[in-house]
């Protein structure tokens, strides 16, 4: 079995790589996922797989992942630290890892309390740069968070998140050199619809020769209406969604359209920013749209991954 | 200081249900300041008892008291034959008072309050959570902010991807607690503390580890 994914072969290898996302089904039905895979299979190098994203629940993300390899796509495992402790947090990466999973991808979670189970308890054991960390360790030097050994360590990519739209903006290139600090291979950021601040802040990260020591992946969110612009702008925390946009996406004729243009047009735009090495592309239940996408953008066909080399044997960038 | 919150009224009506004889027990530490367990608030709580149980027809006697601190035996003790008196005693102190009071008297002891927070004033009736007595104080590394309990994720390496002008993905009237440590961290000349990775914390030491005992040894004697 090769252990490294497909999608740090390409990013090793220079490739602009394409990742798409999905959100696990409501439900126990694997054809669920088989039916969402048709719009991402050959459009993508890799597919994100939500961990109960917006606190609301799913199928496992781990569950679901190994759904995707069996269906020869490669998953990005997304993990929250909200709802697994440190115990089950690593023995969910055992697992992802035993059934294919190469990529992992670490975040700290939303809060329940924006989710459909207001009233869970959290957990939030660690944070993600200690799951990071922790899994780095995992890897690189076949540790337990304990420190106890493990018998066969799992083989993953490592990702984090980073958001150039919270604040405090400053810091949160220090949080991202935090997070490489930890142990992240690759980051995939936030839907990007400010151009100008995602701008502002790649300047940042160049400045600090972060770009150089992780690979970055640009998030982007097509929508289908104004009103999804309007809502995201003003009930999720950490996005900047620009007027011009949702009066773009207002006075347009043909609103879906005008949402695929519209992400094509971001796709280019940070196509061209130096040090973003790929893009992120979150449907948010349209996943009909992946392939338009893709192609308008002039991202197909998607490349293969080189041969595993000897030396390719090692992990990280 | 321990914050506390009257309890609905209906629900302590519900509660002093079946007896005849209360006794409406205060303390004047820190829910007395908080305005929610003091002597004053016994003696709206007992009026209130008093009321309801005329309007009902009903027969029920209702004795006040506060204590300097419900939480030490010295002053429980001091309430015995007004205890012994009484069906049950219903505390407007925090939890620590109403299981003292219940360690020391074999009656039932029925909390009229819900103990909510350690926290300290904002501004006349507006209080907020500050310490959550986790058992391992960072205060020193985050510029005297305490990331566990003012971070709505008890994030050590904070803010996460929800702090927005100040404010928590949570409730956009609370402020993030890593925006406020980043403010005091950069009034305070101490950014260096923000580059570096705080390590995954030791909650064996909060209450994850089990009801926590302190025994002091210069001072405790088996």
């Amino acid at each position: 079995m090769n252990p490294k994914s497909r999608l740090q072969a390409l990013l090793e290898a220079g490739e602009f790589v394409v990742c798409g996302e999905m959100n696990p089904p409501l439900g126990a039905d694997p054809e669920a996922v088989t039916r969402l895979s048709r719009h991402f299979a050959g459009f993508v190098d890799s597919v994100n797989l939500t961990d109960n994203a917006s606190a609301i629940v799913r199928m496992s993300s781990a569950a679901a992942s190994a759904l995707l390899v069996q269906l020869g796509l490669e998953p990005i495992m997304q993990l929250t630290c909200r709802d697994r402790n440190r115990l089950a947090q690593q023995s969910e990466i055992l697992g992802a890892a035993a059934l294919g999973v190469r990529n992992l991808l670490c975040l700290t979670g939303d809060h329940q309390s924006l989710g459909n189970h207001p009233q869970a308890r959290n957990v939030f054991d660690l944070d993600a740069v200690q799951l990071v960390h922790m899994v780095r360790r995992m890897r690189d030097e076949g540790k337990f968070q304990c420190g106890e050994e493990i018998k066969a360590p799992p083989q993953l990519f490592i990702g984090a998140a980073a958001n150039p739209f919270a604040d405090p903006f400053e810091f949160r290139v220090v949080r991202l050199a935090n997070k490489i600090a930890a142990g992240a291979e690759f980051i995939q950021t936030q839907s990007v619809f400010d151009v100008p601040r995602f701008t502002r802040w790649m300047e940042l990260v160049r400045d600090r020769g972060l770009d150089k020591r992780v690979h970055i992946i640009a998030g982007v969110m097509p929508v289908r209406s104004w009103k999804a612009l309007d809502f995201m702008k003003k009930n999720v925390a950490g996005m900047s969604i620009p007027e011009e946009l949702i009066a773009r996406m207002k006075g347009a004729a043909e609103p879906k359209e005008e949402g695929v243009r519209l992400c094509v047009e971001t796709i280019q735009q940070l196509r061209a920013v130096p040090g973003v090495r790929g893009v992120h592309i979150m449907p948010v239940n349209w996943e009909a749209i992946m392939p338009r996408v893709v192609e308008e953008a002039r991202l197909l066909p998607r490349p293969t991954p080189p041969a595993p080399s000897e030396e390719a044997e090692s992990g990280g960038p | 200081m321990i914050i506390g919150e009257q309890k609905p009224l209906p629900e302590i009506l519900d509660m002093v249900q079946g007896y005849v004889h209360i006794l409406v027990a205060g303390c004047e530490a820190c829910v007395a300041v908080c305005l929610v367990g003091g002597a004053k608030e016994v003696a709206v709580i007992a009026a209130a008892l008093r009321l309801a149980a005329k309007e009902k027809g009903r027969e029920l006697q209702v004795e006040e008291a506060s204590l300097v601190r419900q939480c030490e035996w010295e002053y429980v003790e001091s309430l015995k034959e007004q205890v012994e008196r009484a069906d049950a005693v219903l505390s407007t102190a925090c939890g620590v008072g109403v299981q003292t009071m219940a360690r020391k008297y074999a009656k039932p002891v029925l909390p009229a309050i819900n103990t909510t927070f350690l926290g300290m004033p904002e501004q006349p009736g507006f209080w907020t959570e500050n310490c959550g007595a986790c058992g391992d104080c960072v205060l020193d590394e985050t510029g005297g902010v305490c990331p566990i309990v003012r971070c709505a994720k008890s994030m050590l390496n904070g803010p996460c991807g929800g702090s927005q002008g100040g404010k928590c993905e949570v409730n956009p009237d609370t402020e993030c607690g890593w925006q406020l440590i980043y403010d005091r961290l950069t009034q305070l000349g101490q950014t260096h503390l923000l580059t570096r990775v705080m390590e995954p914390k030791d909650w064996s030491k909060e209450r994850s580890g089990g009801p926590r005992r302190l025994i002091r040894k210069d001072i405790y004697t088996p």
